[in-house]
């Protein structure tokens, strides 16, 4: 049974100017789905979520988000980004940044703050456990406090999928499982795509695995398969640096303890 | 009381009163559009739109026309051009942005040595004169500062928006690139305005100063604005009256007025703040 294609990519190649990132990625993650893609720091990772994004174009290849082209597509996709440490001098309260998840397409539409869309901003900043650092300005928040802010912003637009990149770069690891049990909630009701270079930090809470580096490797499992391993070769050492779960490996290359 | 005289005298006089009126119009306009500036970190660029200007100053005033016209225009056109390269092209936009800088007071430079006949007051474009104000200024002053508030006023949330998370705006599909040029034509016009009272060497100082110092103080965008635009009026009236008194030129008196309340405060802020053990 196959549900709505919720992301789809058709042999997809991308990169910049002559500079090839992507090669051939096919990938399609369908409602409800929470995936994990992991590879190597200049991989291919940030690419594959700017092409989603619609943010740079493919040289071939086509993109679906809802069924539709990138740029109509990505309002439903509430994106959430790396955090870099550079950003903290802006001077901006938490409340108007969770705001930005309210914006509207037309300027004039964007005069002010409608009495839903304040409802919609509080509910997304009570979701994430900050509704108390709403007046805050955001340099004085936490890495962690700053992930979750990022994280309401992208719920205030009320998405059909969450899309994370590097979501525990910032974070303490106490923070970035409470991080991490938070989304595995969302995921009752938004698709998450969540991207990382930290295998382990993500394999125990996402429901299927793929690899990227220049090809996509995605089959839909939970498993990092030999060909995962074959086709982006600098994963394996990535999990060898990082430790890895006995339940990522496939049965035949550890003892048997997944089902 | 006797201060209060002097000031009294001070703006007994016609032209100095217009320069009151032109430091505060400015004022409200580089307090706003500065914060803009600042925080979008394009300092550099709204440098380039003012030397660029001087390339319509030029022109203009080669085919006898009103060298404002052409500043205007050409700073328009720059920022224009400055925004599409920097849109276009995020990486290289300052060695771009260095170069139109240079073409744009290069073809000043060579169109007012081109024309014949005495032009003193060309130097009123490079350093200011504030003193000089007529009534059109004023006007064109005021016509400018409507305009910012205007704009200002409506954007608000996505000029926020644009200055904080470009990549988040453009995911909600808002007019990146159409809201950044018009931010552009905002400086540029800001540029032309300030050029009257500081310079166009000295613009920036003008732009970056008071909210500069504001954003010592405060953590949001709007009361940056608010105490920009207070800053602003209060460096320019202390500036005045000072180089008045001191009879020095007007414009270095203010960015100077102005440089050093920002040491001073930014000295203040640091012995100020404790540090967390």
């Amino acid at each position: 049974m196959t549900g709505q294609a919720v992301i789809e990519l058709k042999d997809v190649w991308a990169g910049y100017e002559g500079d090839r990132v992507l090669e051939a990625v096919n990938f399609r993650m369908e409602a409800g789905d929470y995936v994990g893609l992991i590879g190597p720091n200049g991989g291919g990772k940030t690419t594959l979520i700017k092409v989603i994004l619609g943010l740079i174009k493919p040289e071939r290849g086509s993109v679906r988000v809802m069924g539709v082209s990138p740029e109509k597509g990505r309002h439903f996709i509430g994106y959430v980004p790396q955090i870099q440490p550079g950003d903290r001098a802006f001077p901006i309260k938490v409340w108007d940044v969770v705001s930005m998840g309210r914006l509207k397409p037309h300027l004039l539409q964007n005069l002010h703050l409608s009495d839903s869309d304040k409802n919609i901003v509080e509910r997304s900043l009570r979701q994430m456990d900050i509704l108390d650092l709403a007046k805050r300005s955001i340099n004085e928040l936490s890495g962690g406090q700053r992930q979750r802010v990022t994280i309401a912003r992208a719920l205030a637009a009320e998405p059909k999928i969450l899309m994370l990149d590097e979501p525990t770069s910032s974070v303490d690891s106490r923070s970035s499982s409470q991080m991490y049990d938070l989304l595995a909630e969302l995921n009752q009701s938004i698709s998450i795509l969540l991207i990382s270079h930290d295998l382990t930090a993500i394999s125990t809470y996402v429901k299927t695995i793929g690899c990227v580096n220049r090809r996509l490797v995605y089959s839909g499992q939970k498993e990092i398969t030999s060909e995962m391993l074959g086709t982006a070769y600098e994963c394996p050492v990535d999990l060898v640096a990082h430790g890895l779960p006995h339940r990522v490996l496939p049965s035949h290359q550890e003892e048997d303890d997944h089902d | 009381m006797t201060m209060i005289d002097t000031i009294q005298n001070i703006f007994a006089y016609d032209f100095m009163r217009n320069a009151l009126f032109a430091s505060l119009l400015v004022g409200v306009v580089c307090g706003l559009i500065g914060t803009l500036v600042v925080l979008n970190r394009i300092v550099f660029l709204g440098g380039g739109i003012a030397h660029a200007a001087y390339g319509g100053i030029g022109l203009a005033y080669y085919f006898g026309q009103d060298p404002m016209l052409g500043a205007i225009l050409f700073s328009i056109l720059s920022a224009l051009g400055m925004g599409l390269v920097h849109l276009r092209t995020k990486t290289r936009s300052d060695t771009l942005i260095g170069v139109m800088w240079s073409i744009g007071m290069a073809v000043g430079i060579i169109f007012v040595s081109l024309t014949p006949g005495f032009k003193a007051d060309l130097m009123s474009y490079l350093f200011g004169s504030l003193l000089a104000v007529s009534g059109a200024d004023l006007q064109l002053m005021a016509l400018v500062m409507l305009l910012v508030i205007v704009f200002v006023v409506l954007f608000y949330r996505s000029l926020l928006a644009i200055s904080f998370d470009e990549t988040f705006s453009t995911v909600r599909n808002l007019p990146v690139a159409a809201l950044y040029l018009m931010m552009l034509v905002m400086i540029g016009l800001t540029v032309v305005v300030a050029m009257r009272v500081v310079g166009l060497i000295m613009v920036i100082a003008m732009l970056t100063i008071p909210p500069a110092t504001a954003n010592l103080f405060l953590k949001d965008m709007k009361g940056m604005m608010l105490l920009s635009v207070g800053l602003s009026w209060l460096f320019s009236g202390v500036g005045l009256v000072l180089s008045f008194t001191l009879n020095l030129q007007a414009g270095s008196v203010i960015i100077l007025v102005a440089a050093l309340s920002y040491l001073a405060a930014g000295g203040y802020k640091k012995l100020s703040v404790h540090p967390k053990p």
